[in-house]
């Protein structure tokens, strides 16, 4: 068994209550780093953590936090991301529901480490159910003395509020998710000014997905070298993965990084094997917008070296052979499904999700959501393929905010991995209707390199 | 002692220049002027926070900054990149900035009618230029577009969100130079509109200036609707005493007529001046204004096909002594301050 930070009492009868949190050895995180460190302590403890951010770029949090601006007499903000809409990706959700406390504890430590005096927890506005456990959370935590006015004698005053989010994927992005805190249309803003120098009402604020500021608090109880003896070099600690597809044990599984892939998806301890004894045929390993891996890249990388949960082991290959972390949205499809629907599913998302601003977004999602479907339903031609290649070549790189590329990269790699399905959908099509193509048979994946 | 100013050296397609910090890319290069001007659908000098969204003007930046000479990752918007001393930019002279900016622009034709022969912006419309440079010569999008209802806001202005790009200048305008305004679109992704709010600010005296700048025929003068191409009519910069705005103007002329006034456009497309509301609908007679020479217009543009600068006044002028006199000390005036 792998070591547990998170979830280690996750299955503790009333973990959800403060007492009971309390009683597991909760918020001594709150205690030693309020009482016997310095702000500066505590973002030295992350950085010397190697921990990466949890929402899907993997970019080092305590870096992230080093950059933040701190001007004389200007409030900074923390923020918390849950605005987790990603396709596949249901780990915050669970998190917040089972150990709200938690994410708690980490938001009153990383507001310490980054001084903000207000810190906000934005929540995907679907996630009402949560939204109230946090919401009764916080209270307990307040009446507790960890919130409020002079937390625990020390001085230092922290309010905590959870905003539920305006109902679209978009305000998963962090400027967009500021703006709509701020009370306004949830659009991407244009950078720079980063959010460490502008960014909540024109203060420096640092955005931070659930999981990270989660996993700050096993770093500050334990120590950032602690931390960082799990996993393997870069890719430090555990991770939570939400398993789903034809698995036989679909779920949130924390990971120390580093596992195989292959004994992720294999192995009784997580996902247990793909589902009625189908063979695997291709999986995406970070949330829909990853690039998907057909079976053979799946467990070794293209230098035959075996593939493991970490990202750099992923990413391997850069996007010609390998894929990406992401946000942990681990999604396995067996030889039943059909690539070709399942990217125009994925589409036909980040077409309804764009949010329209930018123009290479905004029509360039609509039009391969159109062509996808024409090619779906057995009314596309070969020169369709070459389109949608273009189409999603335009978008990538050309947007102000990453969804343009979030949508881009599935269509690309699946058009990489499985043109030859892509190319039988329309050869055969009254059959394409009836009938899945079944295992691929693998295209040269360099072919556009 | 004055201190010396600092400027930073910015090199754009080969051509250096020297600008104040703090100036984005896409203004360094209108300082240089020229071919090697990025294309700006959105962008709009006189609208706070305007820019970014169209992706026209992308370029590719070579070289960061003398400290940091490390390129730029991705390319970028250069209405909204600052400048970085000893920054590279790379605009016509890059083969990926030129591809990306063809794909841009097929982007924002799919949706887009074409409906050049019956819009009244065409002649003057940036998007035509646009395609006209970057443009496929046809259309690889085979699907319905995507269409909306025209809309009259109010007796003067009409929305036909057909050909909208979405580049909320008009959006900024309301929000800028009319009292209580949120924003102007709703919906999202490929069903955002320019909406009802706009509705909303009809009494404002300078909501006309939507029309300036919607770069396509999104917005248009409904008292000019189908009146006239407007390669037939002739501007003619004037000006008249305005109690609200400068009231410098263009009058845009078909044999005595005017048929149109809009704000004074620069050779970027942009308006010297917000004009008012009177001036742009209500005083369409020569005799409101006071005339004071043809409007520059750039020579590539369809409008100068007309050889209007052998303008003649027209017999209302010729007839009132009034008006040519005080014409003249205009144009007098004019010369002087040359």
């Amino acid at each position: 068994m792998g070591r547990k930070l998170l979830l280690e009492h996750i299955n503790v009868p009333g973990i959800q209550t403060f007492e009971v949190y309390r009683q597991k050895g909760g918020y001594r995180a709150v205690e030693k780093a309020l009482k016997s460190m310095s702000p500066d302590d505590v973002v030295e403890e992350v950085k010397k953590s190697g921990l990466r951010g949890r929402g899907g770029a993997g970019f080092p949090t305590g870096m992230k936090w080093s950059f933040l601006a701190k001007p004389e007499g200007v409030p900074r903000y923390l923020v918390c991301n849950g605005d987790e809409s990603e396709p596949g990706t249901f780990k915050d959700r669970y998190l917040m529901t089972h150990i709200p406390h938690a994410l708690i504890e980490g938001m009153i430590v990383s507001s310490y480490a980054l001084g903000a005096n207000t810190s906000y927890i934005y929540v995907r506005g679907e996630m009402m159910p949560q939204i109230r456990i946090l919401e009764k959370a916080i209270a307990e935590a307040k009446a507790a003395g960890f919130l409020g006015k002079d937390i625990l004698g020390t001085g230092y005053d922290l309010e905590l509020y959870v905003q539920p989010g305006g109902g679209a994927y978009i305000c998963g992005e962090e400027t967009a998710l500021l703006e709509s805190l701020e009370g306004k249309r949830g659009n991407p803003r244009i950078k720079p000014p980063f959010p460490a120098v502008a960014g909540l009402y024109g203060c420096p604020t640092v955005v931070n997905n659930v999981e990270s500021i989660a996993a700050t608090v096993p770093i500050v109880n334990d120590g950032g070298e602690e931390y960082a003896k799990i996993g393997i070099e870069r890719s430090t600690g555990t991770k939570l993965i939400s398993a789903s597809g034809n698995i036989n044990k679909p779920g949130v599984y924390e990971i120390e990084l580093g596992v195989p892939v292959e004994e992720f998806i294999y192995s009784d301890e997580y996902c247990g094997g793909i589902a009625n004894g189908k063979r695997l045929k291709a999986l995406v390993a970070g949330g829909s917008s990853v690039p998907i891996l057909p079976a053979n890249l799946i467990s070794t990388t293209i230098k035959g070296e075996p593939r493991l949960m970490t990202y750099e082991s992923l990413a391997d290959g850069g996007f010609q052979t390998g894929t990406m972390m992401g946000s942990g949205g681990f999604i396995v499809f067996d030889e039943d499904q059909c690539i070709v629907r399942n990217t125009w599913n994925f589409t036909r998302f980040y077409s309804h999700e764009s949010c329209g601003q930018c123009s290479p977004c905004r029509e360039g999602t609509g039009w391969m959501e159109n062509v996808l479907y024409n090619i779906e339903t057995g009314q596309g031609s070969m020169e369709d393929i070459d389109l949608l290649w273009d189409i999603q070549r335009n978008i990538e790189g050309n947007t102000i905010c990453p969804l343009g590329d979030a949508a881009a990269w599935p269509v690309a790699a699946a058009i990489r991995h499985f043109r030859d399905e892509f190319e039988w959908h329309i050869t055969h099509r009254d059959e394409s209707q009836q009938r899945n193509y079944g295992l691929a048979h693998y295209a040269d994946p360099l072919e556009y390199a | 002692m004055a201190e010396e100013e600092v400027k930073f050296k910015v090199t754009i397609d080969g051509i250096p220049v020297e600008v104040a910090p703090g100036t984005t890319i896409l203004n360094a290069a209108r300082q240089i002027g020229g071919d090697i001007v990025p294309p700006a659908m959105c962008y709009y000098s006189k609208l706070e926070g305007s820019g970014g969204k169209c992706r026209t003007c992308l370029v590719k930046v070579a070289k960061g900054s003398e400290k940091d000479p490390r390129p730029m990752p991705k390319l970028v918007a250069s209405c909204r990149t600052t400048v970085m001393d000893g920054m590279e930019v790379h605009n016509i002279t890059s083969p990926e900035v030129i591809e990306a900016r063809r794909g841009v622009v097929e982007f924002l034709l799919i949706n887009h009618p074409l409906d050049c022969p019956v819009c009244d912006q065409a002649g003057e419309c940036k998007l035509q230029d646009l395609s006209y440079e970057h443009g496929l010569e046809q259309t690889r999008f085979e699907f319905s577009k995507r269409t909306f209802e025209r809309i009259d806001i109010g007796g003067k202005i009409q929305l036909h969100m057909n050909r909208c790009i979405l580049c909320y200048r008009c959006v900024y305008v309301a929000n800028q130079l009319t009292d209580n305004r949120e924003h102007g679109i709703i919906g999202r992704g490929i069903h955002s509109e320019i909406s009802t709010y706009i509705e909303k600010a009809l009494d404002s005296d300078f909501i006309g200036n939507v029309i300036d700048v919607c770069p396509v025929g999104a917005l248009t003068d409904r008292t000019f609707r189908f009146k006239n191409r407007v390669w037939f009519t002739k501007p003619v910069n004037a000006h008249r005493d305005c109690p609200t705005c400068s009231g410098k103007v263009t009058l845009w002329y078909k044999g005595e007529d005017v048929l149109r006034v809009t704000g004074r456009k620069d050779e970027f497309g942009e308006v010297e001046e917000f004009i008012c509301d009177t001036c742009r609908f209500e005083t369409k007679s020569t005799a409101d204004w006071i005339l004071e020479e043809p409007a520059p217009i750039d020579h590539e543009s369809v409008i100068a096909a007309n050889h209007y600068y052998e303008f003649n006044l027209p017999p209302v002028i010729q007839e009132n002594k009034k008006l040519q006199l005080a014409n003249e000390e205009q144009l007098a005036r004019t010369e002087r301050l040359k």
